[in-house]
């Protein structure tokens, strides 16, 4: 301890210790315990449950053995890639540039819109996405009455019919930090550059995409933290089906655990998910700090 | 619709940059991208209204042959929707409560006192925003399990809390660093202790500012599934979050119009919370405070 803070200098402190108590219970605590129950047979119910053994190494074993975990680990990548890093990402960014080109009125009406697929609580949203997906749905309406096909988009293409939902749900996000970003671009720069005869194209390109730099980095960090959480959205929609077509790690961490009572495995699962967290989660911090600097 | 025609005929003559809110009455081809991709993000909410006043809805979106409101006088019940949008109340009341009260103790000395411990414990903290919490809910399981914990709406909302905790101390700190000190000095010469002055200066200036935060916990803690889903096992407890999805997502035969009018009625209440934050404190402002730290 330095020798700035005395015991009155530690008593100062005092009012933070409510949140970190609730922080060490709840937050730390259970981070921890995953990482310890990974390593028991812990169960939900039965012997198991009264007294795990300790099993070492071998939950980990058996996720590298069971074919349903790499593919929920590529299902996990493939949902956070499509729907956050492109989809999101990409869809927010294209909805901050038009709105500042569009009336005030339009971009109002639109932002709305958007915002409000969001806003709903997330049960709402993805029974509001169920029903959109379904076999006879507002999508397939729409697809019929263009003369296309009418798939069964939540047999036939669960990965599809998640993403697209979750590129719906979450794009606010993406579009809200974009419109902040570019409203702190100076307006001399966009001038000057036209001045100089640069298209909206070329401007967008060598003048406001690096500019934004560090929001667009901020930006992929959290929506791929949020998008790595999903898990309403793809159980009331698909539960992961069918035949494990649509598991991403947190619905199989889920299943594991809760439908199978395999607490000890599901928490391995959950383990490399949090792994995946803390990767990002640190490349987020350490870009904050670059751009304190 | 003859909007669309005309607006891709300006864009073939216009080719010079047009200023950033046109006045004029043309329809720029900006706004007419943003019209359609709003109008993306409106059809899967179109079913939700439309089958909500339809008294035999179905997954298809259709307009009513007669308006209804049956379907939802049959779900205002005490047992099937009062009852859990109580617990919805309690439980995100209680929630944003604790949180907020935890985070203005925490924010203080972080705000008002330098020390070398402010930094890392604000990113250790900003770590725990990054926490993928569907990853954390087994092991949370388990702790409730060890504990007793477990269908205790107080411990339920402890551990919202925690998860809410670390953006809003990071929100609540950015908002206390706005107050300046010096309004607390003269309060201290006239012998006030910090805590009388927190509560008696520096709150009443961040009164919308602390409302933002409570409001933003308040709309998560409403809008969250898995936790509750989770957690609380007895009927009697849960909130709308989960009775919506135990009455209408499990069972075989579901009554389309009544899950849409009880999707409504849910939703309303965070929408309302949503407009009040938007217009009140500028929602690119809270999202700032939220994001950027």
């Amino acid at each position: 301890m330095p020798a700035r803070i005395g015991g009155r200098g530690l008593l100062r402190y005092l009012p933070v210790l409510p949140a970190l108590l609730l922080l060490l219970v709840f937050l730390a605590g259970p981070v921890f315990w995953a990482f310890q129950a990974s390593f028991t047979n812990t169960g939900l119910t039965g012997r198991n449950a009264r007294n795990p053994g300790w099993v070492g190494l071998e939950n980990y074993q058996r996720l590298l053995l069971d074919p349903v975990f790499p593919l929920s680990l590529w299902l996990t990548v493939l949902f956070v890639g499509a729907s956050a890093v492109l989809g999101q990402n990409l869809l927010g960014l294209a909805l901050a540039v038009l709105m500042r080109h569009a009336r005030r009125a339009v971009s109002a009406a639109v932002g709305t819109a958007v915002v409000a697929a969001w806003v709903l609580p997330e049960i709402v949203a993805a029974f509001a996405a169920y029903a959109y997906f379904s076999r006879d749905g507002t999508l397939n309406q729409l697809l019929g009455g263009l003369g296309m096909g009418q798939p069964d988009w939540l047999y036939s293409w669960p990965m599809a019919a998640v993403v697209l939902a979750n590129i719906w749900r979450g794009t606010a996000f993406s579009m809200l930090v974009y419109r902040a970003a570019l409203n702190d671009i100076p307006t001399e720069v966009a001038e000057a550059a036209q001045m100089d005869g640069a298209g909206g194209w070329k401007r967008l390109a060598f003048i406001t995409l690096p500019m934004i730099r560090g929001s667009i980095a901020t930006n992929l960090m959290l929506v791929t933290l949020q998008t790595l959480a999903v898990f309403t959205l793809i159980w009331v929609m698909t539960a992961g089906g069918p035949a494990n077509a649509s598991t991403t790690l947190p619905v199989l961490a889920y299943q594991e655990a809760f439908k199978f009572g395999d607490i000890g495995y599901g928490t391995a699962v959950a383990s490399v998910l949090l792994l995946i967290g803390a990767v990002f989660g640190v490349g987020y911090i350490r870009l904050l700090r670059e751009g304190k600097r | 619709m003859t909007a669309p025609a005309r607006a891709s005929g300006t864009a073939l003559v216009e080719k010079a940059p047009r200023p950033r809110r046109p006045g004029n009455s043309r329809v720029s081809p900006a706004d007419v991208a943003l019209l359609v991709l709003g109008a993306c993000f409106v059809l899967p909410l179109l079913w939700l209204v439309l089958a909500s006043f339809d008294a035999d809805a179905g997954h298809e979106t259709r307009v009513p042959a007669a308006l209804t409101l049956e379907n939802f006088a049959a779900v205002i019940t005490p047992g099937l929707l009062l009852q859990p949008l109580w617990n919805s109340l309690l439980l995100s009341a209680g929630t944003a409560t604790a949180t907020l009260a935890a985070a203005v103790l925490a924010a203080y000395p972080l705000s008002r006192y330098r020390s070398r411990f402010n930094t890392p414990f604000m990113y250790a903290v900003l770590l725990g925003t990054c926490l993928p919490i569907t990853a954390i809910m087994v092991p949370v399981y388990g702790l409730f399990v060890q504990l007793e914990l477990l269908d205790s709406m107080p411990a339920t909302m402890l551990f919202m809390a925690a998860t809410a905790l670390p953006m809003a101390i990071w929100m609540t700190r950015n908002f206390m660093d706005a107050v300046p000190v010096s309004l607390e000095e003269a309060a201290w010469v006239d012998g006030a202790s910090r805590m009388t002055a927190l509560r008696t200066i520096v709150l009443p200036l961040m009164r919308q500012g602390l409302a933002v935060v409570f409001i933003f916990v308040f709309i998560q803690a409403w809008g969250n599934f898995f936790v509750p889903f989770v957690l609380l096992l007895s009927e009697a407890k849960q909130p709308a979050a989960v009775s919506i999805f135990s009455f209408f997502g499990q069972h075989g035969a579901v009554a389309y119009g009544q899950l849409a009018a009880f999707s409504i009625l849910y939703s309303l209440p965070v929408l309302a919370l949503y407009v009040v934050v938007a217009r009140g404190a500028g929602s690119s402002f809270a999202l700032s405070g939220a994001v950027r730290g």
